[in-house]
C-alpha cells in the first residue's frame, strides 16, 4: 500500500502544486481562461478520439517514435553506455512539437479560433505556427524585439507558415517579456483565444499539461531500452533545462524509479558567478514568475533579472515548478554547463557520431564526463533538438 | 477604524457623488516625486490614492503603466526606498492610501515584514492582482488582519456569480471592479454593453461597495462609472499626465479637479 501511496508523489497534486511549488498566481482577468482549461484538460486528453488523433499525428506527422540510438564512439570515449533519444529528428527539429500538437487539438475541442504563443529562440514559435497551419487556426506569436533581430531565420519560418509575429518592446525585450505580452493578449481576448505555452511553466494546469504531452519521450525510452538492453530503466537520464519541457518529458516515466538518476543541466553562460548566467537553481530563490511559485533569478527587491546563455532556448530566468520541486527534494541532480563546454560537446558529438546537436541539447552532452557513470551503467541523453538553427554560432568556432 | 472603511461609510451617509481613486507609479517620473504626487492628488480632490510599486513583469498592465514601471525601476525605485519616502506621509496625508503591485516583491520583502511596514507608515490596503484568493485565505489573511491592512480583490465581467460572492465574503473596504476584459489602459471608456454587467453586480446586493476601474480617463467616463458604483479608479490616463508635465503640482490638481467636475478654485476653497 505504501508503494501505491508514494506513486506519483512527484506529480502535481489536486490543488495544482508540486510540494510548495506551482499553483496559479494570476490576475483575476486570467482566472476564467485558466479555470476553463483546468476543468477540461484531463477529461479531453483522456478521450479515446483525442488520444487517437494525437497519436496518429505524432506517428505520421511528427515522425514518432524517435529512435533511441546507442552512440558507440561516444560511449567508448566516456567508458559507459550512452543512448541518445533522437528528439532532434522530430518534424520542425525539436521536441517542442509534441506539446503544440497536443495543445492545438485541445484548443479545437475548446472551440478556440485563435492561438497565441511566446517564443525566445523561435523553436516553440515555429512549432506553434506549424500546427496552426495544419489545423487552419489563426496564430499570433510574441517575440522579444532583441530576439527578433537575433533569430531572423525562425522569424521567416513563422511568417511563411502564416503566423503573425509581434514584437515585445517592454522590459528586457526577450523571452520573459514575450511571455508577458502573450499573457496580456490572452487577458484581452479571453473567449476565442487559446494560449499555447511552450514549456512546463505558467499557472496550473500548464506545467502538468505540457509535461503530459512531452511524456511520450520517456514512454518510448522505456520500451526502447527494454528492447536494446533488456531493462526498462537506465541508470541516468540527462536533459537540459531552460523552462524544462524536454527534461520534464524525459523524466516523466522515471520519476518513481528511485534507482534512475535524473540529471538536469542548466546553462551557466559565461560561468555561474560571472553575472552572465542562466543557472537558475544556483542563482535563484523561491518566488513567483509567470503564474507559478518556483525558483527564479531575481534581485534582492524581487525584480526578475535577465539571464544570459549562448543558447536562446535556455535563456529563461526561471524553471518549471516540478523542476523546482525535484531540485528542492533532492530527487533531481542539477548541474550546469558553460557556453564553452556546450560548444565543445557539440563538436565532440558531431565528430564522433555525425550528429549536429542544438546548443540547448549540447549542455546535456557537456556533463557526460562528470556523471561518474561506470562501464556497466546505461546513460540516456535527451537530444532535444538539432543544430541547424545554431550554425551561425558554431561557425565562429570552426578554424 | 481603517481609513478606507471609514471613507465608504461616511460617503453613503453624506452624498451621492462618486469617489475618485487615482493610481500612480512610485518613483515616477523622478525617483523623489512619490510624495509630491501624493500630496498634489490629495489637494486636487482625490478621495483615495493607489501607489503602484514598480515591477519588472507587470502582466495585468498595458503599455502606459508598463513604461512607467520600467522608468521607475531605472530611477532606482525599490520597496525599501518607497517605505522610506512614505515614512512621514501621515503628517500631511489624510486620504486612504493603498499600495498596488505584484506579489513577488512582497514575498521577497516578507509578507509579515511588509504588512508591518505598511502599518507603520499608514498604508490602509493592498492590491496584489496575482495573489490567489486561496493562498491569501490560507496563508496570509491572519497577518493582514493583525496589522489592519485590507486586501482588495478584483472582479471582471467573466467572474462567475459564485466567485463574486466568495470574494465579497472575504473582502473588506471595496471590490475593484474591472470594467472589461483587458489589461489597464484600454481605450474603451464606459460602453453601453457594460451596463448589464454593472447592473448585475448591483442586483447582487454585495456587502462591499465597488469602485470601477480600467478605461476611466476623464470627467465623462468618471461620472458614467459613478452611476453604477461608489466611484471609479483612474490609472493610465493619469500616468500620461505625469509623463507630459512640466509642472507636476499644477497639472495634477487641474487634472483631478477636472475629472471630478469641480473647477480648481472651488475644489481648493
Amino acid at each position: 500500500m505504501e508503494a501505491v501511496a508514494e506513486k506519483n508523489s512527484f506529480q502535481v497534486n489536486n490543488k495544482g502544486y508540486y510540494g510548495t511549488f506551482g499553483g496559479a498566481f494570476i490576475p483575476e482577468m486570467l482566472y476564467p481562461n485558466v479555470e476553463e482549461l483546468r476543468e477540461n484538460y484531463l477529461q479531453i486528453i483522456a478521450e479515446p478520439a483525442f488520444q487517437k488523433e494525437y497519436n496518429d499525428l505524432l506517428r505520421d506527422y511528427v515522425g514518432r517514435p524517435t529512435p533511441l540510438y546507442r552512440a558507440n564512439r561516444l560511449s567508448e570515449k566516456y567508458q559507459t553506455n550512452i543512448f541518445l533519444k533522437r528528439e532532434d529528428l522530430c518534424h520542425t527539429g525539436a521536441h517542442k512539437i509534441n506539446n503544440t500538437i497536443g495543445q492545438i487539438l485541445l484548443a479545437k475541442r475548446l472551440g478556440k479560433q485563435r492561438v497565441v504563443a511566446e517564443t525566445g529562440a523561435g523553436q516553440h514559435g515555429v512549432a506553434t505556427a506549424t500546427v496552426c497551419a495544419l489545423m487552419n487556426i489563426e496564430c499570433i506569436v510574441y517575440m522579444g524585439e532583441l530576439d527578433i533581430e537575433r533569430q531572423a531565420p525562425n522569424v521567416a519560418r513563422m511568417k511563411m507558415l502564416g503566423a503573425e509575429v509581434r514584437s515585445a518592446t517592454c522590459g528586457s525585450k526577450t523571452l520573459k517579456d514575450a511571455t508577458n505580452e502573450a499573457m496580456r493578449h490572452w487577458i484581452n481576448n479571453p473567449v476565442d483565444t487559446h494560449y499555447i505555452i511552450g514549456s512546463v511553466v505558467g499557472p496550473h494546469p500548464y506545467p502538468d499539461m505540457v509535461a503530459r504531452f512531452q511524456s511520450i519521450i520517456s514512454e518510448e525510452m522505456r520500451w526502447q531500452l527494454k528492447e536494446q538492453t533488456g531493462s526498462e530503466t537506465p541508470d541516468y537520464v540527462v536533459a537540459c533545462v531552460g523552462g524544462g519541457s524536454n527534461a520534464a518529458g524525459a523524466f516523466y516515466h522515471f520519476l518513481d524509479d528511485e534507482n534512475v538518476k535524473l540529471v538536469a543541466v542548466e546553462a551557466a553562460g559565461q560561468g555561474v558567478n560571472t553575472g552572465h548566467s542562466a543557472a537558475t537553481t544556483a542563482l535563484g530563490k523561491p518566488g513567483v514568475l509567470h503564474g507559478s511559485r518556483t525558483i527564479l533569478m531575481q534581485t534582492e527587491d524581487g525584480q526578475v533579472t535577465e539571464p544570459y546563455s549562448i543558447s536562446a532556448g535556455l535563456d529563461y530566468p526561471g524553471i518549471g515548478p516540478q523542476h523546482a520541486y525535484l531540485y528542492d527534494s533532492g530527487r533531481g541532480t542539477f548541474l550546469s554547463a558553460t557556453d564553452e563546454e556546450a560548444v565543445q560537446a557539440a563538436f565532440e558529438l558531431t565528430r564522433l557520431e555525425g550528429i549536429i546537436p542544438a546548443l540547448e541539447s549540447s549542455h546535456a552532452l557537456a556533463v557526460l564526463g562528470r556523471l561518474g557513470a561506470s562501464l556497466n551503467d546505461t546513460v540516456v541523453v535527451n537530444l532535444s533538438g538539432r543544430g541547424d538553427k545554431d550554425m551561425a554560432t558554431y561557425m565562429k568556432y570552426i578554424d | 477604524m481603517n481609513r478606507i472603511v471609514n471613507l465608504f461609510q461616511n460617503k453613503t451617509e453624506q452624498d451621492k457623488e462618486g469617489l475618485l481613486n487615482v493610481y500612480f507609479t512610485a518613483g515616477f517620473p523622478q525617483l523623489d516625486d512619490t510624495l509630491k504626487v501624493l500630496k498634489a492628488l490629495q489637494e486636487g480632490g482625490a478621495d483615495l490614492v493607489e501607489i503602484g510599486m514598480p515591477y519588472s513583469d507587470p502582466v495585468a498592465d498595458g503599455e502606459t503603466i508598463q513604461k512607467s514601471n520600467d522608468q521607475a525601476l531605472e530611477n532606482g525605485m525599490t520597496v525599501r526606498i518607497l517605505f522610506d519616502q512614505l515614512k512621514d506621509m501621515r503628517q500631511t496625508i489624510t486620504v486612504p492610501v493603498l499600495l498596488m503591485g505584484y506579489v513577488n516583491p512582497v514575498l521577497q520583502f516578507g509578507i509579515e515584514n511588509f504588512c508591518k511596514k505598511c502599518a507603520e507608515v499608514g498604508i490602509d490596503g493592498l492590491i496584489l492582482p496575482d495573489m490567489p484568493m486561496d493562498v491569501y485565505q490560507n496563508e496570509y489573511k491572519p497577518i493582514f488582519d493583525a496589522y489592519g491592512i485590507l486586501n482588495i480583490f478584483l472582479v471582471t465581467p467573466q467572474t462567475s456569480e459564485k466567485r463574486i460572492r466568495q470574494i465579497d465574503e472575504i473582502s473588506e473596504g471595496f471590490i475593484y471592479t474591472v470594467s472589461s476584459a483587458s489589461v489597464t489602459g484600454s481605450s474603451t471608456g464606459v460602453s453601453d454593453d457594460m451596463e448589464t454587467y454593472f447592473n448585475r453586480l448591483n442586483a447582487m446586493n454585495l456587502k462591499n461597495p465597488r469602485l470601477i476601474g480600467f478605461g476611466i480617463k476623464d470627467n465623462d467616463t468618471f461620472l458614467k462609472a459613478s452611476r453604477y458604483a461608489a466611484g471609479a479608479i483612474i490609472g493610465s490616463a493619469f500616468i500620461r499626465v505625469l509623463q507630459n508635465s512640466n509642472d507636476l503640482e499644477n497639472d495634477i490638481k487641474t487634472f483631478v479637479s477636472e475629472v471630478k467636475g469641480k473647477p480648481l478654485e472651488v475644489a481648493l476653497a
